[in-house]
Order: C-alpha cells, then structure tokens, then sequence
C-alpha cells in the first residue's frame, strides 16, 4: 500500500473514531474500541472462555470419572458413550481433556504471574536505580538468555524434579528475564520525564516513585507481554510434560496426555491429535488476544 | 568500531562464565545430597554406599563449595564435561560425536525457516491489510503456537504411516532429514515472517521511502532496494535469536524423530538421572548461543553503519 493509502487508513480512522464519539475519551476505552474491532482477537477470546468453562467447571460438563480404567474399553473410537474415545487405559478421552484443560491453563495463568511480578519487580528496581545494580542484573540475565526456550526450564526441573510445584517455579523462572527487559526499558525512558521529576521535587520517596508513578505507566507492556506469556507457558508446560518433566500421569494433562498418545500412533492416532489441537487453538486464541492487545495499547505501533 | 568490537567481545566473557555458574548452582538447588544423583538408580544398599564414597572422592564432593565451584569452572574452561554415570565415557567425547547431526538438523532448519520466513514478511507487509495478509500472519501464528512435537507427530503420521514416503526417525540419507528439519524451521519460519513484517512496516514510514516513491523510483525497487536493506537491521538479529531457538527446539523434536544429536542426548541423560550428561549438554547449548549472539553483533557492525560511528 502507498503511503497516501496509509494517510488515508489514518484519516478513515479518526473520522470512525469521532463518528462513535471516542476520539476524545480515555485510553482504556478506546483501547478496549480498538480491540473489540479487531475480528481475529474476539474469536481467540470467545475460544479461550469456552476451554476455561470447560477447565472451571471439569467435573459438570465430563461425562465420565476421569481416572476410571476400563481394561474391557481400551483404545475404543469415539461413540456416543465416549465422545472423543477411551484411551489405552479405557479412560473417558474427553472427560480427561477437560480435566487435563484445568491443569494446563492453572499452571500456564499461575507460573506467568508470578514470573510478571518478579520481572516487574526486577525491571523496575533496574531501571530505576541504574548504575552497577543495573549492569548486575541485566548480565544475569543476559546469561540466563542464554538458556534459550525449554532448556532453562529442563536445567531446573532435572535438578528439582517434576511437581506442579516446582513446574510453577520453573516457569516463573523462564517468564521473569524478558519482563525485567521491558520494564527496564520503559522505565529507563519514562524516569527522565518531567511528571517523575516534579514528583521527586515534592519529595516523594523511591518507591512512592516507582510504584506510583513508573509503574502505572508500564501497565500496557506488562499486560501485553503477560498475555503472550500464559502462551509460551503453556507451551513450555506442554513440553515438558512431553519429555516427563511435566505434571506426572495419572493426572490428566495435555502435554503427558500428547506423550502417552504417541506410543499408539498406529492403533489410536486421535489420543495424540486431540490434546495436541487443544494446545495449539489455545496458544494461538492467547496469542492473537496479546496481539490485539499490543495493537490497542501501543498508539505508536500501527497494525 | 573497533572500540565496540573489543567491548562486545569481552561482555561474551562473562556472560559463558554466568552460564557455567548457572548450571553449577543449579546442580546445588538438588534435594539432599547432591553425590546421591550421582548413583544409579539401580544401584541398591551397600553397592549403592559405596558407589557414593567412591563419587563423593572423585568428584570432591566433601570439599568446601568454593572450591567445588572453582573446579568445575577449571575442568569445564578447559572442556571436560565430566564422566557418563552410565556408560563411564566422558562427555566432552559424546558430545563431540553428535554435535555434527545436531548442526546438521539446525542448519537445514536455518536455511528453511529463512527462505520461508522472510519472504512471506516481506509480502505480507507489501499486502498489509488485504486478505493475503491476514491469512499469512495467522498461518505464521499457527507455526508459533503449535507445540512443534506434536506437529512432528502429526507428520509422521500422514507421510510416515498413512502416505508412507517418509522414513519415521532416525539417521540415514537426505530423505531423513526432509521431517526433522520442517518442523524445527517452520516453526522458527512462523516468527520470523511476523518479525520480518512488522520490521517492513517500521521502514515503509520513513521519508526516505516516501523520497524514493516521489522520485519514481519503481515500487519493486523501492522495496527491494530501499526498504528491505533498513528492514533487514532487526532481522539479523532475529536470525541471530532464532540459533538459540533452533537448538532449543531441537531438543525435543530429536526425541521425536530419534536423531542422536546433543538433544537427544541431553533427553536420555534427564531419563537417566545422568547429570553429568544434562550439565554437559546444556552448557554446550549455552556457549553455541552466547557465540551465536557474538557472531550476530559483530554482523550487525557490517548491516548496520551507525554501530561504527558510535
């Protein structure tokens, strides 16, 4: 597209926005305008209410206990009994990836927040404090950068071994490094400005400033980049449940559920399809909803 | 420039002696005794009593932490990873081996994700807004989000059982490396054609790109000749990022198609409890991404003129 196309789009855009009457009112609305327009980001939401009911209310919507074994019922296909089969123990599939929809996303929501909360942290006393207490800690974590993806998280959890405990730890590990580096960055720009120093003129105290004033302002980043967080996240914990590092069977999870399924590729491929699909609309419904999300919050950064 | 050569150099120092920390200190979070990981599992009683003397000698395991420290750093400054707690060689020798495949895998996936990625980006920011574009970004979307082992799977399933074309896993000809390397590169391919196209969009709305169109400069060149060569800066270092990611991913995706490279050892050595086998594995991968980002930095001086004026 031509840049008169783009003047253009920009026009068409502020004349959409005075039309609804929402060129003048706050940033949280029009942001929340911004998003609900965007037809990708509504439907990764409606996806993502629909596996958090199912996650939430597991024990309603299951037809069957999810951990009864049926030696009788092995590897059986779907069937108005079963919905989406029985496994190679005969257990009720769909029943057990409902359940499996609690863990994954508890796990994912839980270990991101914390790893926000401690990268927030992290960020902000880095940046605000700069000097050597910066340099220390972004050498830290450009070393732990240097674990990339699931390998730090497999350092961790080889050594801790595998509890939905130290999985949440793991991950909060993995999420803090690149928040600290947002924050950081945005604290770096933001405590030069007039408003932080006229708030250090009034007296106010170091974490009067940075709670109060630094931290309100990088709320849009951090909700971002939590957002795509819970999907890696959940990623990170579907591998690890691959590799057995993860939440340990019986317990019903769809990463050990993806491992366990691929021994029977041959006789039951659905066991590793579903589990695997279910990740992946997940992920992909987290992920275009963080992607809106930063098209909404960021009026620099054009969709 | 050369100022910032040297000072990029000596951050890299650090930086491997962090990594090296790291997985030292990680090995000291270890429930207990850390000489107990050492034993087999299958050792039982009095064998297992004395195979824990034995280590706790070998490995110095009674002396004070700093020294324990200093002389993992010695031993592993100077490459040696240790001994296997199972089959008794040396690790640094083991790694040696399969390095080579695990290259192999990461480079095709390189090449892949590359010849993918960047041009669907490209277009996808030349047909911003229109339908294609839309389509290309979800289709990337998908290969960020999809769990690659199980995409892995799925591909054995359709070209390894129901169309068999395919070999399902394991070492062999050219034709073994086709599945393996799609899955490690398609994924990597997915983020970089997102990067690719945001980092287009970035540069399309400067002046100098408006200049060129004034000027008329054809639409093709002025994309190819001076939007791509500015757009390119952030991709180097994507690409540089995405080494990292390569290794990371392959860890997996061996396991899933049995090709013995370092991932599939480091996988074996976490079912084994055969730390030394995982502090190896994952120290190799640590270093390779460390020099990775040394390499892209010292790229980037050549793609990118400002860094040598600085």
């Amino acid at each position: 597209m031509t840049h008169a196309g783009q003047d253009q789009v920009h026009k068409q855009k502020i004349a959409q926005l005075e039309a609804d009457e929402l060129l003048h009112i706050s940033g949280v609305r029009r942001a929340w305008y911004e998003f609900r327009r965007n037809r990708f980001a509504l439907v990764g939401a409606v996806f993502i209410i629909f596996i958090a009911l199912m996650a939430i209310l597991a024990p309603v919507v299951s037809t069957h206990d999810p951990y009864k074994q049926s030696l009788r019922k092995r590897m059986k296909p779907p069937s108005a009994e079963h919905f989406l089969g029985t496994d190679e123990l005969g257990r009720d599939f769909y029943s057990r990836l409902a359940y499996g929809a609690r863990v994954s996303l508890f796990v994912g929501i839980v270990g991101t927040a914390a790893g926000v909360i401690s990268g927030t942290i992290v960020g902000l006393i880095s940046g605000f404090f700069g000097g050597w207490t910066d340099t220390l800690v972004m050498r830290v974590i450009d070393v732990m950068y240097a674990f990339p993806g699931i390998v730090l998280a497999i350092l961790f959890v080889a050594v801790l071994g595998p509890s939905l405990f130290n999985l949440i730890i793991v991950l909060a590990i993995w999420a803090t490094p690149t928040l600290s580096r947002i924050v950081r960055s945005n604290v770096l720009s933001l405590k030069e400005q007039d408003y932080v120093q006229a708030a250090r003129a009034l007296g106010a105290g170091r974490a009067r400033i940075m709670f109060l004033h630094l931290l309100p302002n990088t709320l849009a980043p951090i909700i971002v980049y939590a957002t795509l967080g819970v999907a890696g996240a959940i990623l990170t914990t579907a591998g690890l449940g691959f590799l057995g590092l993860g939440v340990q069977p019986p317990q019903a999870e769809w990463g050990n559920m993806l491992s366990n399924g691929r021994q029977y590729l041959r006789k039951a491929p659905l066991l590793m399809v579903f589990p695997g699909a279910l990740i992946s609309m997940t992920v992909i419904s987290i992920n275009l909803i963080g992607d809106a999300l930063r098209d909404a919050l960021d009026p620099y950064i054009q969709s | 420039m050369q100022k910032y050569i040297v000072k990029r150099l000596l951050l890299a120092i650090p930086t491997i002696l962090g990594a090296i920390t790291l997985v030292w200190f990680a090995m000291q979070l270890a429930p207990g005794d850390p000489a107990v990981m050492f034993v087999p599992p299958d050792f039982q009683g009095e064998e297992a009593e004395a195979y824990l003397a034995l280590v706790n000698e070998k490995y110095g395991f009674n002396d004070p932490l700093p020294i324990q420290y200093l002389r993992y750093m010695r031993n592993t400054l100077l490459g040696d990873f240790g001994t296997s707690l199972r089959t008794l060689r040396p690790v640094t020798e083991d790694l040696v081996r399969r390095v080579p495949n695990t290259v192999r895998l990461g480079f095709a996936a390189f090449l892949l994700s590359m010849a993918v990625g960047i041009p669907l980006g490209v277009l996808a920011a030349i047909k911003r807004g229109t339908w294609i574009d839309g389509t290309l970004m979800v289709i990337a979307l998908l290969g960020v989000s999809m769990p690659n082992f199980w995409f892995g799977y799925v591909l054995i399933l359709i070209f390894g059982l129901f169309i068999p074309i395919l070999p399902p896993s394991g070492l062999g000809g050219a034709k073994h490396m086709i599945m393996p390397s799609i899955v490690v590169g398609l994924s990597i391919a997915g983020s970089l054609a997102r990067y690719s196209r945001s980092s287009m969009l970035e540069v399309v709305n400067h002046d100098y790109v408006r200049t060129a169109r004034a000027k008329g400069v054809t639409e093709y060149n002025v994309l190819v000749k001076h939007a791509f060569r500015n757009g390119l800066i952030p991709i180097v270092t994507i690409l540089g990022i995405n080494f990292g990611f390569i290794l990371a991913g392959s860890v997996i995706i061996e396991q899933v198609f049995a090709w013995p490279g370092v991932g599939l050892y480091l996988i074996d050595g976490i079912s084994g409890r055969d730390f030394p086998v995982v502090q190896g594995a994952v120290l190799l991968i640590a270093i390779a991404v460390v020099m990775a980002n040394l390499v892209t930095d010292l790229l980037l001086v050549y793609v990118d003129p400002r860094i040598r004026y600085e």
